[in-house]
């Protein structure tokens, strides 16, 4: 039998915290980890011997019974009945306690169960860590993101109830405790507070605290939207964490800089196009190592619009494939946002550009930027094509970001000795496939991640200068981005799913 | 019966916080109000059903009897024998729990008496942040907040 216990403070009052808490339904409402929740045969949530029914984001079932709740002691305890975990004889409990030296909340959160001995470790540090952790961190932003909504005037004012004739509340409240709200700055940004369609991206005022010694704040004049932004809003990637703000790219302006920040003054215009995730919102804080510095004549919507995708573009081209003059290369998808720049600069580069589109509108457009062949790949087969238009010979590259509709055509339209670079799946998922029938083209697939090539200065900066050059050479021309208002982030995710873009898109604040 | 519970946040590990608190002859020590403190009859401070009696700064006089002490649950528990506060069946409990978020402690202080009719607000208002508050907070002070 193993124990686990964690504890924390709360800075809020005990009936807030246990409002959300006592509600043995709710945890899908505010723990990252749960998807949705419901309770067996429609019992209400607060009967003694109800069970939850709730799935993980993970997409894992468990169902867990109420054993005990107390609104006296403000205690709630529960089993688990079934798990994908073999967390054996899983019984918890919640507790909360009043702070009365100002008006916060004691809470601790623990348990006792049987892992399997290989397993324990890893086990408790899951239950510690993952469920008790992320929940304590994650009421503590709910409740935070209800004060920045709410001034703090207008608050009302609940006294943390206690026994009969409470003591004073005189002493001040304790320094450890977080600073007053009227310190408390906010901004407006776009909060996923569950994963799922583009109906959870919701504009929200939030929490804006002052930058840490090692942080600048930027004050975003342009951002960028990304499929990559979908997968985090869905959850499929777990760049994401619930609650919290998707984009990893804009533009903008250093509004402050912390004490430890040389090198970037206020007013200074920059971009970036890197994780932490947070750009969906007016103002952010992050570290600087991977800001780039905006000279004059790269425009705001400019920079956002096109920095991930044209630092994609050049690694891509230059580091994961150097295309060299007089190769063949494929590019799918050649009307979307990275698209358009791999096939302007494959071309710039000498190459052959032949790229796959969905639609003739479509094909109108990468012609426009100067493919030299353009398959319809709705209308005919792409892989057959190819080997028609290259004489039986083949591509010496695929750049390949369309997945599961593309996978297999993409190794069939290669050349002996040629390259798939696979680097997304819009489509779905390429599934599983036998390496060794690559030996009958000696077949190199790449499968590179944005991060590996980008995740420090030195690896960035070759990058972002080869980009910027090209747009000032005018190798690579970025249109016009179609641009929505902040507010309308859900209507740009619904137009890049359904494909009804060509070209970057950008959210203005 | 009147109760009274008040609780704050020390800046130290409960283990650090105990060490202090666990001393039934310690008041002096930590608790801004207590002048000195004995424990009768030459006992020792952790035995059960010892009495420590002490002065306070005013001059008052209370003997204290030890009934509960755990250093695994990190609580203390004792009752009143005499006092000047006129109160009747008073048993008390200083308890500690470890906050694992920050390495920090939580302690809470209450307390259960008889009193007179109509005193009760003012007893409580004086044990509640009088004493057990007054306390806490010097105790946070001890580990520097």
């Amino acid at each position: 039998m193993v124990q686990v216990r964690q504890s924390t403070i709360i800075d809020a009052p005990i009936e807030e915290v246990w409002a959300i808490l006592r509600d043995f339904n709710g945890h899908d409402r505010w723990h990252p980890a749960i998807a949705s929740s419901e309770i067996d045969g429609g019992e209400p949530a607060d009967a003694v011997g109800a069970v939850r029914h709730f799935r993980l984001a993970d997409g894992g079932e468990l169902r867990e019974q109420l054993l005990a709740l107390s609104d006296k002691d403000r205690r709630l305890s529960y089993c688990l009945l079934e798990a994908p975990l073999p967390l054996m004889g899983y019984v918890a409990s919640i507790r909360l306690k009043p702070v009365t030296d100002g008006n916060a909340t004691f809470w601790e959160w623990r348990s006792e169960f049987d892992p399997p001995a290989h397993r324990r470790d890893e086990l408790v540090k899951l239950v510690a860590e993952d469920i008790y952790r992320a929940g304590f961190a994650a009421i503590r932003n709910l409740l935070a993101r209800r004060d920045a909504a709410m001034p703090a005037e207008a608050r009302p004012a609940i006294m943390p109830s206690r026994p009969t004739g409470a003591a004073s509340r005189s002493i001040p409240a304790p320094a450890i405790l977080a600073p007053s709200l009227d310190t408390r700055e906010t901004t407006r940004a776009i909060l996923v507070e569950r994963y799922g369609g583009p109906e959870v991206l919701e504009l929200k005022e939030i929490a804006l605290p002052p930058p840490a010694p090692s942080e600048v704040r930027v004050r975003h004049t342009a951002i960028g939207v990304n499929f990559i932004d979908v997968y985090c809003r869905t959850g499929f990637f777990d760049l994401l964490r619930l609650p919290g703000v998707p984009g990893m790219e804009a533009a903008g302006v250093i509004e402050a800089v912390g004490s430890a920040i040389s090198g970037l003054s206020i007013g200074d215009r920059v971009a970036y196009a890197c994780p932490p995730v947070g750009a969906y919102a007016e103002r952010r804080n992050m570290a600087p190592d991977l800001l780039v510095r905006l000279s004059d004549d790269i425009s705001d919507e400019t920079a956002a619009a096109s920095l991930l995708k044209g630092v994609a573009a050049s690694f891509l081209l230059h580091d994961v494939h150097a295309v060299r003059p007089g190769e063949v290369v494929l590019i799918h998808a050649a009307a979307g946002g990275i698209g358009q720049l791999l096939v302007q600069w494959a071309r710039h580069l000498g190459a052959t550009v032949i790229a796959t589109v969905s639609s003739d509108d479509k094909a109108r457009i990468v012609e426009g930027l100067g493919a030299h062949r353009v398959i319809v790949y709705s209308r005919e087969d792409f892989a057959e094509a190819v080997m028609r238009l290259t004489n039986g010979a083949g591509t010496d590259v695929v750049y390949d970001a369309v997945g599961a509709d593309t996978f297999g055509g993409s190794l069939a339209a290669l050349a002996v000795r040629g390259h798939l670079v696979s680097f997304g799946q819009a489509s779905g998922p390429i599934g599983n496939w036998d390496v060794g029938r690559f030996a009958s083209k000696s077949i190199t697939v790449s499968r590179p991640n944005y991060g590996h090539y980008t995740d420090a200065p030195e690896k960035l900066a070759p990058h972002v200068d080869r980009f910027f050059a090209a747009l000032r050479q005018r190798a690579v021309r970025v249109g016009q981005p179609a641009s929505y208002d902040l507010a309308q982030a859900a209507d740009a995710h619904r137009d890049l799913e359904a494909r009804r873009t060509s070209g970057a898109l950008v959210l203005l604040p | 019966m009147t109760k009274v519970y008040v609780s704050s946040v020390i800046p130290a590990p409960a283990a650090d916080v105990w060490k202090i608190v666990r001393d039934f002859n310690g008041l002096p020590g930590w608790a801004p109000f207590v002048a000195e403190s004995r424990i009768e009859q030459n006992a020792h401070a952790d035995r059960i059903g010892c009495i420590r009696s002490f002065t306070l700064k005013d001059g008052g006089r209370i003997r204290e009897k030890l009934l509960a002490l755990s250093d695994y649950d990190l609580s203390c528990s004792y009752a009143i024998l005499e006092s000047p506060m006129q109160v009747e069946n008073y048993v008390a409990t200083l308890s500690l729990t470890p906050i694992t978020d920050g390495n920090l402690t939580l302690a809470e202080w209450q307390a259960e008496f008889d009193c007179a009719p109509g005193r009760e607000a003012a007893l409580t208002q004086q044990i509640g942040s009088g004493v057990f508050q007054a306390a806490l907070t010097a105790l946070k002070q001890r580990f520097g907040r």
